[in-house]
């Protein structure tokens, strides 16, 4: 063509760009994804990365009218990095909703940013209760630790365990595990003989093991953030704790999906209370682990579930508010959804905006020659207990 | 004092450490383009806050170890202590105003340094190296465990700045606290140069130079390298208060081995021993690792890794050549404008 | 109490493997590898994937790592390494850091980010009760190979002529080669072997400290304080360094919990203050 219609021709398409960037500046809704996408917490942020890939690609990013954008930014784990990732979200790219928190600082370090912006927090991973109370922004979609350790302490007071020595990592989660678990087993008549509390950086395990074997207690309450509990069992084995009879209890971090397969043999047997099993039995969950080993080539994890939840409720709340990203309605949105998750029911608590969910006693079989954390028993829409009680 | 003032030859000694103290153009440009950024590139606060902060940070490591030939992997230390001890106080409110909360908690970091500053009196590199860090992670580890007080594993939670001076509010969009960190910046640097080209500060180079013959000529090694210790310890503690009251957080990451690596990485980067050093690399290596992380948040280490590998490969000798010849062709365009 | 002891000696002498490597390179080339954990990295990830997916039994596969590791040691310093041998000590923390960085990536990217476990055979697994005291028999596996590699080593450097030039390297490199001494290719030898040593720790290594993409950051801290604390001289200087640690660390942790993690850093503090050149050091004639 000549020289002029090829400029006009250029002229249009640079105006069509133009116009469609101002349209869809204006009905683009961003999600900002904190996660630790390196340093010792990775494997949680790629799990809930490719969960929250996973639901976007099953139900497209058409939302109530808007297009949904999901920007991910790796904190490692690292607090102030948190902080600053999150005002750069809010302030620079305008994010409706900041989600992910692989950890409790990161969760609460970016608590002040969603009250003083009103942009709703949404935490996919972090565990420990007090984090829904710092801002009336902060919904959450993970678990509490509290809420599996208190049903295994009731588990274990009904099935002939007596004596409990605790071994936890010494962190909040960790506290937190452990003392919702001794509180609730020493009311129903146990006894706690050790609490021992193991660094979080290094843990060779053997010490500590060998201490608490000493005490000869009939379990051992155990709770490793979820990269550990694959050395913690392989040692236990190792000492021959399972031969003399102490048996390995806890929140089930220490059985992890994630490293459940590579663990061996040795870990059969084990009981734990958790929220999540690759294994549970429903249609939505069959279908949820297929779509995600189809496409990542691993097992999901209850981190996994906790960023395709979080994404769920995203989604139901903006098509609630029809598309409105302001962050007081959005907020109101979340509280009280009820839905069928992979896990299982669950739902938002309207008063303190936590997760209500079953807590399901398994233990580890094998099953098609992989191992699996196998439900056996389900306590139902269990609140967390830290908040429960006021 | 006197008689020796009466020697012409101090006179003259004197008169050439003032024409090497004098501010040269491409520092006055330097701070003039860093006050521009104020007013210029709103939007990017945040990072060049950071970027204040960890060139603060970066300038204490120099101090000890351009100026004085420490090495030091456990500078975060200081850093960390600076840090607690201002989101202490704002905390309780013991001092509320924050610039003077910043100086205590220099004072403080200081006190620590000159506390410690004797164990890296004696030994090689290596030791220097490990003794250092077994301080900072010690500290790591009392603050975790002292976790009634400094909030644990969490941090320090419900910390509130009050407005600096009484007068200017911190905000979400981060102008106050950049403008706040640049000025604090500034006025270390200067602080900083006087004493550098103070004949104190030469003679730390004559330490760091050969420390047989400074002692020799009478200079007293071990003191004056704890009077640079303690300054660069209470540098860095300032460096640290300044990020908890931008933040209005403190956590434990603060004493990570990783932040003394960073910082000691930073410093190789930019270049030792001339102050700007530090600044430079700090700009450089915060906008490439916020760069490279926005393209692949998994494996930007990788990158970061490569380039250092090339930098280290290719020479800083030769790229310092690069920059030396592009800023004498600068000079040359100049001089040619001027005729 | 005599099984803390067990575990703690099992403990360092793990950390002797993994170390000695460095103490090596570090008193013969006067080079900071800060790099030498993606070697012992390398080696267990090989030692996984052999066992793991091609079935290669636990203990074949040992001397597999050794090798891969000291193959990856040979052609990195061949090409990489010998530039850095000249510039100061700074310029090969930077180089030897971004090393890292760069390994860790890669392993991440290739291995994905999760811990991975070897299978050991079931000969391996377990203890046994030895006049009341338990002996892993993994961990027994360990001292054993570890004794006798440091027995090997010992003799190696004192009775091999081999031995003889790398001390004399060691002591004064330009006087060794006015003696018509191959400085070069010792330099080359040795810092394969020390990469291979640390492959071969890894190996050991994963089952009793956990092998993912950041071993080399986490475990660095570690290595270093044992060739400061060892001095860089001898091999006996790292050997009892090492135990001294384990020992310290595993025994603190048993008897005082609440004091974990302080122990191994106050003891190093402590001691480099009382013997700033290491434990056991002469002053080297540099």
């Amino acid at each position: 063509m000549s020289c002029k219609e090829f400029l006009r021709t250029l002229l249009l398409a640079g105006a069509a760009a133009l116009l469609s960037q101002a349209v869809s500046a204006q009905d683009v809704v961003k999600v900002g994804l904190i996660l630790p996408m390196t340093g010792q917490q990775a494997s949680t942020g790629k799990q809930i990365e490719a969960a929250v890939k996973l639901y976007v690609q099953q139900h497209g990013t058409n939302v109530a009218g808007k297009k949904l954008e999901v920007i991910v930014k790796d904190d490692a784990a690292v607090p102030d990095n948190t902080k600053r990732l999150a005002q750069e979200l809010i302030v620079n790219d305008k994010v409706a909703v900041i989600a992910g928190f692989g950890v409790t600082p990161a969760a609460l370090a970016a608590a002040p940013l969603a009250t003083q912006a009103k942009v709703p927090e949404v935490v996919m991973a972090a565990g420990t209760s007090i984090i829904t109370e710092r801002s009336p922004y902060i919904v959450r979609t993970s678990f509490t630790l509290p809420q599996s350790s208190v049903i295994i302490a009731d588990w274990a007071a009904k099935n002939n365990v007596g004596k409990v020595v605790t071994l936890v990592s010494d962190y909040a989660p960790g506290a937190d595990a452990e003392k919702s678990f001794s509180e609730r087993f020493k009311a129903a008549g146990g006894q706690v003989l050790e609490q021992l509390k193991v660094p979080l950086a290094n843990p060779d395990f053997a010490p500590f093991l060998q201490r608490a074997a000493d005490a000869k207690p009939d379990a051992i309450f155990v709770f490793v953030p979820s990269g550990q509990g694959g050395t913690f069992m392989k040692q236990y084995v190792e000492r021959g704790l399972d031969r003399a009879g102490i048996k390995i209890i806890g929140p089930g971090d220490v059985t992890d999906d994630d490293l459940l397969p590579a663990m061996g043999d040795a870990v059969i047997g084990t009981v734990t209370a958790h929220l999540y099993s690759a294994d549970h039995q429903s249609a939505k969950n069959k279908e949820f682990v297929e779509a995600f080993k189809k496409a990542n080539g691993f097992r999901p994890n209850f981190m996994a579930v906790g960023g395709y939840d979080g994404m769920h409720l995203i989604y139901e709340a903006l098509k609630k508010t029809g598309g409105k990203t302001d962050g007081d309605a959005l907020i109101e949105a979340m509280k009280g959804l009820k839905w069928e998750s992979p896990r299982g029911p669950i739902a938002i608590d309207p008063e303190t905006r936590d997760i209500v969910q079953n807590i399901y006693i398994r233990k580890v079989e094998k099953k098609n020659g992989e191992l699996y954390n196998v439900e056996f028993a389900t306590f139902e829409a269990v609140k967390d207990p830290g908040k429960a009680k006021k | 004092m006197t008689a020796s003032m009466a020697n012409p030859l101090v006179a003259e000694v004197a008169g050439s450490l003032a024409i090497r103290a004098r501010w040269r153009l491409p520092e006055i440009v330097f701070w003039l383009a860093a006050l521009a950024t104020i007013f210029l590139l709103p939007g990017r606060h945040l990072i060049l806050t950071e970027i204040a902060i960890l060139g603060l940070f970066t300038l204490s490591l120099d101090l000890i170890l351009g100026y004085a030939g420490i090495i030091s992997l456990g500078h975060a230390a200081f850093f960390g202590l600076g840090a607690y001890v201002a989101g202490l106080l704002a905390l309780h409110a013991i001092v509320t105003e924050p610039v003077l909360a910043l100086v205590v908690s220099g004072a403080c970091a200081a006190v620590l340094g000159f506390a410690t500053s004797f164990l890296v009196l004696r030994g090689s590199d290596l030791t220097r190296l490990m003794v250092t860090l077994g301080v900072a992670l010690v500290l790591r580890e009392v603050a975790n465990r002292l976790d009634w007080l400094t909030g644990g594993a969490d941090g320090l939670q419900g910390v509130v700045m009050r407005p600096v001076l009484g007068a200017f509010a911190f905000d979400i969009f981060g102008h106050v606290a950049y403008a706040y960190s640049l000025a604090v910046l500034f006025v270390a640097f200067v602080i900083a140069r006087r004493i550098i080209y103070s004949p104190f500060g030469v003679s730390l180079r004559a330490i760091k130079g050969n420390p047989l013959r400074a002692s020799a000529i009478g200079i007293h090694n071990s003191r004056r390298l704890v009077a640079i210790y303690t300054i660069a310890a209470g540098y860095a503690g300032i460096a640290g208060a300044l990020l908890t009251q931008t933040t209005a957080f403190a956590s434990l990451a603060v004493f990570d081995f990783e932040r003394s690596a960073d910082v000691l990485l930073i410093l190789i980067l930019g270049g030792i021993g001339y102050l700007y050093g530090g600044l430079i690399g700090a700009v450089v290596f915060k906008l490439m690792q916020d760069w490279l992380a926005n393209l692949t948040p998994q494996y930007w280490q990788f990158w970061i890794g490569l380039v250092l590998v090339l930098i280290v490969l290719v020479g800083r000798e030769r790229v310092g050549n690069w920059i030396r010849s592009a800023r004498a062709a600068a000079g040359l365009l100049l001089s040619a404008k001027r005729l | 109490m005599l099984t803390i002891l067990f575990d703690g000696i099992a403990y360092g002498m793990l950390l002797f493997v993994l170390a000695c490597g460095l103490a090596v390179t570090l008193g013969l080339m006067n080079f900071i590898n800060l790099a030498h954990g993606a070697f012992a990295m390398a080696g267990g990830y090989v030692t996984v994937v052999l066992v793991n997916r091609a079935g290669v039994p636990f203990l074949a596969a040992l001397p597999i790592a050794f090798l891969s590791a000291a193959l990856i040691g040979a052609v990195l310093e061949r090409t990489l390494y010998v530039h850095i041998y000249a510039k100061s000590h700074l310029d090969q923390v930077l180089f030897t850091i971004g090393l890292v960085f760069m390994a860790v990536a890669a392993v991440d990217y290739t291995m994905g980010s999760r811990q991975v476990f070897i299978q050991l055979p079931s000969a391996l697994q377990g203890q046994f009760n030895l006049f009341g005291i338990g002996i892993g028999k993994y961990r027994l596996l360990i001292i054993a190979i570890c004794g006798v590699l440091t027995i090997a080593l010992q003799l190696a450097l004192t009775r091999t002529r081999f031995g003889t030039r790398l001390r004399a390297a060691v002591d004064d490199p330009r006087v060794a080669r006015g003696l018509g001494i191959n400085v070069n290719g010792v330099f080359a030898v040795t810092f394969a072997l020390g990469s291979g040593l640390a492959g071969l720790g890894g190996a050991l290594g994963a089952e009793i400290l956990g092998l993912d993409p950041t071993f080399p950051l986490k475990y660095m801290i570690y290595f270093l304080i044992v060739v400061t604390v060892g001095g860089t001289s001898t091999i006996t200087g790292p050997f009892l360094a090492s135990l001294l640690l384990g020992i310290g660390d595993v025994a603190g942790k048993y008897y005082v919990p609440k004091l974990g993690a302080f122990v191994i850093y106050t003891m190093m503090i402590v001691i480099l203050v009382w013997r700033p050149h290491g434990l056991f050091a002469r002053a080297a004639a540099r």
